[in-house]
Parts: structure tokens; sequence; C-alpha cells
């Protein structure tokens, strides 16, 4: 399967096998007006299998994001057919309106204006707690 | 701006300076007097709460200080739709030092966020309650002489009662506690809670029953089983009697164990425990007057 390479645009790389549709709705892809590519299963030395997301534009990607959904993920900025830069992503201490407080008794239920925030607690766990009323952040 | 929303606002050394300059009011009122001469102090409490509000209000008096206060929330500018950071916003520049409870957990967060004078955390839905750990760890170091090496048993509401999770915050700083926690299935820690317990290491386990954790207790912290908690009247009518404190329960526990309640009690303890030398909540909420007072004095700058 040949799928074009991306001259300026974006390769997001290394995402675990079967989550590439979580990177495409957390980072909004579907809004987007290009070419998007959602690659699902190739093979990885690495990884054994993968899945790869091409972007047809330099696009501003929210790498908070994507460190929550994945630390592992690889980001390639490509530029006229030549890698401008490779970003290794981490695990954000901070999540600001990526995933919200479900506590019905946490402020955030009443006070629609404030973001939602959550703080890293245990990064081996990977687990999030609301910045407001301590509560666990649900899963991905 | 110093505020203090969870009783990890404070540190160590500052909860025992608390405790001391607590003591030290004990002794020595009048030396506190006039300490906050001129200092207003503001309530805004979104939930009723008589003695709570009551206590800071007596404390900053105490120390000569003023205090204003909202009416009740239905009636002030919440019920208007108002903001929290507004109302703090506008409140501090009325008040050298805000005091705020909240139904709605977090709500204290956001407002020492926004406020522009000290604010402290009068409880905030099943969250947090600092100043009644504070009033809770001065008890039990005046009548167990020390707050280490202990045995203590948290009795009743211990997934929605803040001041619980609050103790258990304070105490695991201090070294050697044992820790039981008797509830019913349905009332247990939260996992934040149980992880917290992990996380430091100490001993720790859970019953629902009080009767066989009795003999082993140092501390007794009995917590009510709140209406206002439950989600639906059933639950609520099927669980508050579960765990009441009465005389014949007593019988097995030591002679100088400290029984502990945040108060307002509903039938938890039995009246007829009141007269017994054990029984320390009455005496909790001076404690409690005496701890707003000094933290008052800390957060203003004055001690």
């Amino acid at each position: 399967m040949n799928i074009d390479g991306v001259n300026n645009g974006i390769v997001l790389d290394h995402i675990k096998a079967g989550e590439s549709m979580l990177v495409y709705d957390y980072l909004k892809l579907g809004r987007l007006k290009c070419c998007v590519a959602i690659i699902q299963n190739c093979q990885s030395k690495k990884m054994g299998l993968k899945d790869i997301v091409k972007i047809d534009e330099l696009i501003d990607i929210d790498l908070d994001v994507l460190g929550y959904i994945d630390p592992h993920i690889t980001v390639n900025y490509v530029k006229d057919g030549k890698l401008l830069k490779k970003r290794h992503l981490a695990l954000p201490e901070t999540l600001t309106n990526v995933i919200k407080c479900k506590n019905p008794r946490c402020i955030t239920s009443t006070e629609q204006e404030l973001p939602h925030v959550f703080k890293l607690i245990d990064r081996e766990k990977q687990i999030y707690r609301c910045a407001y009323c301590d509560v666990v952040g649900d899963n991905k | 701006m110093r505020s203090v929303v969870s009783i990890l606002d404070l540190s160590t050394s500052e909860i025992n300076e608390l405790m001391n300059v607590a003591d030290d009011i004990e002794r020595n009122p009048e030396f506190y007097r006039s300490k906050c001469k001129h200092k207003i102090l503001a309530t805004i409490f979104y939930e009723p709460s008589t003695r709570t509000r009551l206590s800071f209000e007596s404390a900053m008096l105490s120390l000569g200080g003023s205090v204003i206060s909202t009416p009740d929330s239905k009636i002030s500018s919440a019920a208007k739709g108002e903001s929290i950071s507004d109302t703090v916003r506008v409140i501090s520049n009325y008040a050298d030092i805000i005091v705020m409870r909240h139904p709605k957990e977090g709500a204290p967060v956001v407002a020492a966020m926004k406020a522009t004078v000290p604010l402290i955390n009068a409880g905030d839905g099943g969250h947090f309650h600092p100043t009644q750990t504070l009033a809770d760890i001065l008890t039990i170091r005046r009548t167990k002489k020390t707050l280490s090496g202990l045995t203590i048993g948290l009795c009743g509401d211990l997934m929605f009662g803040r001041t619980v999770h609050s103790l258990i915050e304070a105490m695991l700083r201090y070294p050697d506690n044992k820790y039981i926690m008797i509830s019913p299935n349905e009332l247990k820690l939260p996992e934040y809670m149980r992880e917290a317990l992990d996380k430091a290491g100490v001993s720790w386990r859970e019953t629902e029953s009080l009767e066989t954790a009795m003999p082993e207790l140092d501390v007794l912290y009995m917590t009510r089983v709140q209406k206002e908690r439950f989600f639906n009247e059933e639950d609520y009518v099927r669980l508050k009697d579960v765990y009441i404190l009465d005389r014949d329960k007593l019988k097995t526990a030591k002679s100088d164990l400290a029984i502990l309640h945040p108060l307002p009690r509903v039938n938890e303890i039995s009246v007829a425990v009141d007269d017994d030398p054990r029984a320390q909540y009455f005496y909790q909420t001076l404690c409690g007057k005496q701890m707003r007072m000094a933290l008052i004095m800390l957060l203003l700058g004055i001690i």
C-alpha cells in the first residue's frame, strides 16, 4: 500500500497500533481542510505494529495532548520534503482542557468558564488528578 | 497570597508552631486580645454551618478584630449567578482575610487563585476541611501528649467525610501511627486516600466492626453519616444508624482513649457517653477556636 510522502507537514510516528483514531479525535484533525492520512498496523522493528498519522500542512499541534495520549509518539516536522525537526514527547505535568472532570461535586460542574485542569501525580501509572477536587481523571 | 485550602498548605513545622501558639493562647488569652485590632475577617458560607462560622468569628473577635458576613447564600449574590472568582475579588477589597465554605469540591482552590487577601477553606464538599484538622490534632496532642505511636480509629462515613481525609493527611506527617478504618462497605475511604496511606507505608487496615477495633484504639474519631452527601434517601436511611457509640461498646476500650467527633452529631454517639472522661468532642471545639486564632495570625503575618 502506498501513501504519498509529506512535502510540507507533520508525520506522527510510533503511535501504538490501534490508537491513531484517538490521536485523530483528540487533535481534532477532522476539522482540518488539508489531506490527513491515517495508516494503521504498519510493520515496525521497534514496536512490532504501529500506526502513523500524516498531516499535509504544518499546523500547530498540542504536544501536551499528544504526550498524554502516548508519550512514545514522535513528531516529525517536514518542510520542502526534508525533516525540519523531530520532537520526542513526555507525559505533561499539567493538562488543561484535555480531559473533563466527571465528579458531579466538583466546582467545574457549576462554574462553566473554569478550565478543566489535571495534574500528573503518578508518571509510571499515568495517573492525573483534578486540580480542584483531586478526583482521578478517567482513562483515555 | 498565602492561603490555606488543604492541610498540605501548611508545613509540619507551621502546624507545630500553630499548636504552640494555641497552647500559649490557652495560658495567656490577654496577650492576644488586641493582636488583630483594625483587621477585618469576612466569612462567606455557601452552605449552612453554625459552628465553624461561629468558631472563626469568635476567634477573630477574641483577637480584637472585626467580622463581616454574607447572609444565607440563597439570598446573596451567589443566588444571582455570580462566579466565585468575582465574589472573592470583591470581598478582597472589603476584608483582610476571607473564610469560605462551599458545597462544591475545589471551590476554595478557585477562590484562593483570585483572592488578593489570605483565604481559609472552611470546608468544600467532601473534600478538605483543614481547620477542623487543626482542631483535631491539637485535641489529640493535648489529650495524648503526643502525635506519634498512636492507634487511631476512624469510624463512620470515610468516603464523604472530609474531616477524616484531612486528619489522615495531617497525621501521616507524624511517625509510627497505626490506622484502623471502621466503616460500612458503602462508605469506605476513597481511592486517593488509600493511595496516600499506601504511599506513606504506614500500617492500616479496614474493618466493618467497631467492636473488634475498640480495644486497640488510643484515639477514636467518630463521624456523622451526612444526609447531604447522599444522592438518594434510601441509602442514607439504611446506613445512618450503623455505627453508634454507646457505653456498652466502650467497655472494651482503653481507659485513656480519646473520643473525638467533628460535630454536629446526630445519634452516632449516645448522649450517655458525654459524661465519660474519654469524651473530648466538646473540648475539641475550644481547641478549634484557638487553632483558628493562631492560623488567622499566621496568615496575617502577626506571628
